[in-house]
Formats: structure tokens, sequence, C-alpha cells
């Protein structure tokens, strides 16, 4: 038999963090809580059909569309566009310790911007990660790697080390 | 020299990370129980609160009070089971739980023998329970019965035993007087939130013993 659902406030308040952090460096700090809400609302209706193995890697998995649905939503706006990868957040620590490597993250391609964000913000195991994009766990590899391979050619990504 | 700016790279997007600082999240948190309500999404709603014998629980459905914990409770305990017997759908929401919350603090300060509030009881097992439960608003604020005549009221003269643990399994309890149902010989007799609180509560409602 399916062991029961956790009561959903202990649901949120284990994933709340870890799910803010990363769709603050998925859309930004201004447009992270609306995603956040977003997330958090979807979950709640499909609760029912979390069967409690994977909790983080399925909130992921919403949290990772609410950010996409909020990217097409702004590439659709008449405003002025810029790349369709929106600047990513400045978060002030982040930005302090390091403001270019968060930029070359937010230029990712989307995939590789979320398999790293999930792989080193919210912290998942390459498992969790592959469920989390819906791909396999080679893939999932694959995503983080390219992304870092990008990184690291990025000149910007390594200025403090090179202050 | 590649190898190592990777690991650099990997160090730097750990150390950096745009983490939301807990605060944040938990304000967060609580706009989205609000919007939830606002949505009709949320089943349980529960709050914890100060009273003068310890922190105290009441989680309230659109049906009325459906529990009230005590401070020998713990919360992880209670809401678990909320939510495998009523709905998993659980939010910390005290704006829902405010007349049950205002009702119990009235209480508390002497300003209130009576409670005025729809009860939920479906945490209440068995038809037994429930009648013998439902039955104590019979049982005026400050005057106590034996377990053996809570027994009888319910139809079950002999079921004393039995009575004593519906007692105890009581959901709902100082909203619903288990307290004054005591054993023959005014001996308190056990209670869900331990014996000194059953002193406590009758003391407070002026019964001595």
């Amino acid at each position: 038999m399916a062991k029961p659902l956790p009561p959903f406030q202990s649901f949120l308040d284990e994933h709340r963090t870890p799910v803010l952090s990363f769709l603050r460096s998925m859309v930004g700090p201004d447009d992270a809580d609306d995603c956040f809400q977003e997330t958090f609302i979807a979950a709640m209706r499909s609760y029912h059909r979390l069967d409690g193995q994977h909790p983080r890697a399925w909130v992921m998995t919403i949290a990772r569309n609410k950010a996409i649905d909020h990217h097409r939503a702004r590439a659709r706006r008449p405003e002025p566009r810029e790349r369709l990868p929106e600047q990513p957040t400045h978060d002030r620590t982040a930005a302090d310790r390091n403001p270019g490597l968060w930029t070359a993250v937010g230029e990712l391609p989307p995939k590789q911007r979320a398999a790293v964000a999930l792989r080193f913000v919210a912290d998942l195991s390459y498992a969790d990660l592959a469920r989390a994009l819906e791909c396999s766990e080679e893939a999932a590899r694959r995503s983080v790697h390219e992304g870092l391979k990008r990184l690291r050619a990025d000149e910007r990504a390594i200025a403090r080390e090179a202050a | 020299m590649s190898e190592s700016r990777t690991a650099a790279i990997e160090r730097e997007l750990r150390a950096g990370a745009p983490a939301a600082p807990e605060a944040e999240a938990a304000e967060a948190a609580a706009r989205l129980a609000r919007r939830a309500d606002d949505e009709g999404l949320v089943e349980v709603a529960y709050t914890t609160f100060d009273a003068p014998i310890g922190t105290m629980l009441v989680a309230t459905t659109e049906r009325g009070l459906l529990r009230v914990g005590l401070p020998t409770e713990t919360w992880d305990g209670v809401l678990t089971r909320i939510s495998a017997a009523v709905s998993p759908l659980v939010l910390e929401l005290p704006r829902r739980t405010d007349a049950a919350r205002r009702e119990l603090e009235q209480y508390f300060e002497g300003k209130r023998r009576e409670f005025d509030l729809p009860l939920d009881w479906r945490l209440a097992q068995g038809e037994f329970t429930r009648r013998l439960l439902r039955d104590l608003d019979r049982v005026p604020y400050g005057e106590v019965i034996t377990y053996s005549e809570a027994a009888r009221r319910a139809g079950s003269p002999r079921a004393h035993r039995a009575a004593g643990n519906a007692l105890g399994s009581n959901p709902i309890p100082v909203v619903v007087p288990c307290h004054r149902v005591i054993r023959a010989g005014n001996v308190l007799g056990n209670y869900g939130g331990g014996p000194e609180l059953k002193r406590y509560l009758l003391e407070h409602e002026g019964w001595y013993d």
C-alpha cells in the first residue's frame, strides 16, 4: 500500500528554500516569487498524484516548467526583447562573490541553465536531476557537463579567479 | 589546467549560489497559504498559539473545528494523523482558525463557559465514541460525571472501560469537555494532556474535589 502523503505544510516547509533558490537562478529575484506561487499552487492541485517517492524531483519538475512558462510569457511581450533567457538573479551575496559567473549562467541555453542550477543551487543528485529534467541520467549529466564547459570558456565566469 | 578551472567554477557555483534566505522562503510560503485558501485548495487550516497551559494547536475544516492539540502532543504526529484521516491538503493558516482560537483564549481568561463553534467529528472513531463525546455538551462548566455515567448516557451502561478509551481519544479536548468525566469517589483519573492538566481545567472551572 502506498505510504500516506505527509501534510502539505511539511512538503512546503521541506522544499520551499531550494525551490525559491532554483527559481531565482532561473528567472531572477523579482519574478521568482510569482513562479514560486505558481509552482506550489500547481503542486497542491496535483499533490494526490505524488506517490511520495521522489518529492524533490517532482516539485523541481513543476518549478522548471513554471520558469519556462515565465520565459515564454516574457518573450511574447512587445517590449524591447533581450535574449530569450532572461538575465539571471543578482542575489546580493552571489553578485558580491562573483557577478560575472551568474550572468554567464543566466545566458546558458535553458536546459543547461536548469541543469546547472538544479545541480549546484538546489543540490539535486543526478538521479533526481534526471527526473526533474524528465530525461535520462546520462542526458542530465551531459547537460551539466555542457553547461560547465560553456562557463569554463566564458571569461566572466572566472573573473574572480583572475582578480 | 582546464579540469581545475571546472572545479573552481563548480566551487563558485555552490558557494555563490543565489540561495533564497530561509526567512524569504518562509514569507513566500505564508503568501502561498493565503493564496491557496483564496483558491479554495486548503482542506485543513491550522495554527499554534500560546495558552496559559502551554502551546496549543487548533485545526479547522469547512465543517468546523476538527482538532485541538494539547501541549503534551507533538504537532508532527497530530498533522500526520489529520493528513491520513481527513486530507493531506493541510496548511498553517491562522486567519481560518481565528474563531476557535479566540473562544479558547476567552475560556482560559474565564470569560467563556460554553463554546459556540461548529465541530467536525471526522477524527472521532466509531459510533460509541462519537455518541459519548457529543453527549458531553450536556455536562455544564464546573460540573463532572463519572465514567460509568458517561457510558450509560452513550447507551452502554457497563462499558465504563470503553468510555475511558473513548474519552482518551477525544480529538477536540477542552472544547469537548472530556476533562469533566472522572472516576467514582471524586478520583480524577486519566487525561490525554496529563492528570495535572485535568486538575488545572477543573479548578479553573471552579470544581474542587
